[in-house]
């Protein structure tokens, strides 16, 4: 089971978490839709200081119109921009998952 | 600015880099982590790999529609339909050019590549220029790169942030009707199948065509 289905409009958490997480900055606070799921994975953030990453954790390939995500973006306002987002970073858009 | 390529001049030989890690492998050896077989065994299966096995699935997807579905739904399975050993705990995604959506693959965290497929990154793509504009401003690196997509075409920057890697698989150019598999292979350059631009033929713009395989620019 998953928090979030495709279509589902979700914002990035805007929080701070110290050492290695794979939430780029750019995308803290920015809204948009799930695009798909795209399984579930061991979580990097606890791989990468020699933990078990378990358990796993959903995956979202999340969608993001640039124009809301850079201020005076230079290109179509069609343009999009993907990245892939852990469950435990969104939120439902307009109030906590 | 002005060449063209300010990337391409990016080298990490000499860095303090290529230091440190020559000093971590020479610990991890000294200590038994790893050894020389094993380190030996991953430069080879690195080395095996090319953009050139990217561009055999991409020329394969071009004549066969139903490898194509397969490439997109199951890349790794169809990757191996080839002699591709694509197996391993990363996940690939093709995403696939249309007449409405031009895609560009960017990882701005690090520099996460279907290595597995296409062997080592170009420098360029683990710059850290690469990595913040491609993002922000795909269409100036597009240009830059000699590629500008036509007007009213969707681009869509996959920032590959997590578990899964993604390749390009850009459309089939006009005026290759009478070319084999083979001969298409040809025209699919590395650069296109990260998506900065797409493959040479003599219907793109002049840089373009100057980085045609010579094999094709004799028929020019």
């Amino acid at each position: 089971m998953t928090a979030f289905e495709p279509g589902d409009r979700v914002r990035v958490r805007a929080a701070e978490k110290p050492g290695h997480v794979r939430t780029p900055g750019y995308l803290k606070g920015k809204e948009g839709r799930i695009d798909s799921v795209l399984g579930t994975f061991r979580s990097p953030e606890d791989l990468a200081y020699g933990l078990s990453g378990e358990p796993e954790r959903p995956l979202y390939k999340v969608e993001f119109l640039q124009t809301e995500v850079w201020d005076g973006y230079q290109g179509p306002a069609s343009d999009r921009l993907y990245a892939d987002l852990y469950e435990q970073w969104l939120e439902r858009e307009g109030g906590a998952s | 600015m002005s060449e063209g390529h300010p990337h391409e001049e990016i080298r990490h030989e000499s860095s303090p880099y290529a230091a440190r890690i020559r000093a971590i492998e020479a610990l991890l050896l000294e200590k038994g982590v790893l050894t020389e077989p094993e380190i030996q065994d991953r430069i080879a299966y690195m080395e095996a790999r090319s953009p050139a096995n990217g561009a055999r699935l991409v020329a394969r997807a071009w004549v066969d529609p139903e490898f194509k579905e397969r490439l997109l739904s199951d890349t790794k399975g169809a990757a191996q339909e080839l002699g591709i050993d694509a197996s391993g705990p990363v996940e690939f995604v093709v995403v696939e050019n249309t007449p409405a959506v031009h895609n560009l693959i960017v990882c701005t965290l690090c520099s996460c590549y279907p290595r597995a497929i296409l062997g080592r990154p170009p420098d360029w793509y683990k710059s850290f220029e690469y990595r913040s504009r491609a993002v922000r401003e795909p269409h100036a690196v597009m240009r830059e790169f000699g590629f500008e997509p036509p007007e009213g075409v969707e681009v869509a920057v996959h920032d590959s942030t997590a578990d899964i890697r993604y390749m390009v698989l850009p459309m089939r150019p006009p005026g290759t009707q009478d070319m084999n598999e083979e001969q298409l292979a040809e025209l699919v350059t590395r650069d296109s199948l990260i998506g900065v631009s797409v493959p040479a033929t003599q219907g793109n713009n002049g840089s373009a065509l100057q980085r045609l395989p010579r094999s094709v620019r004799r028929d020019t």
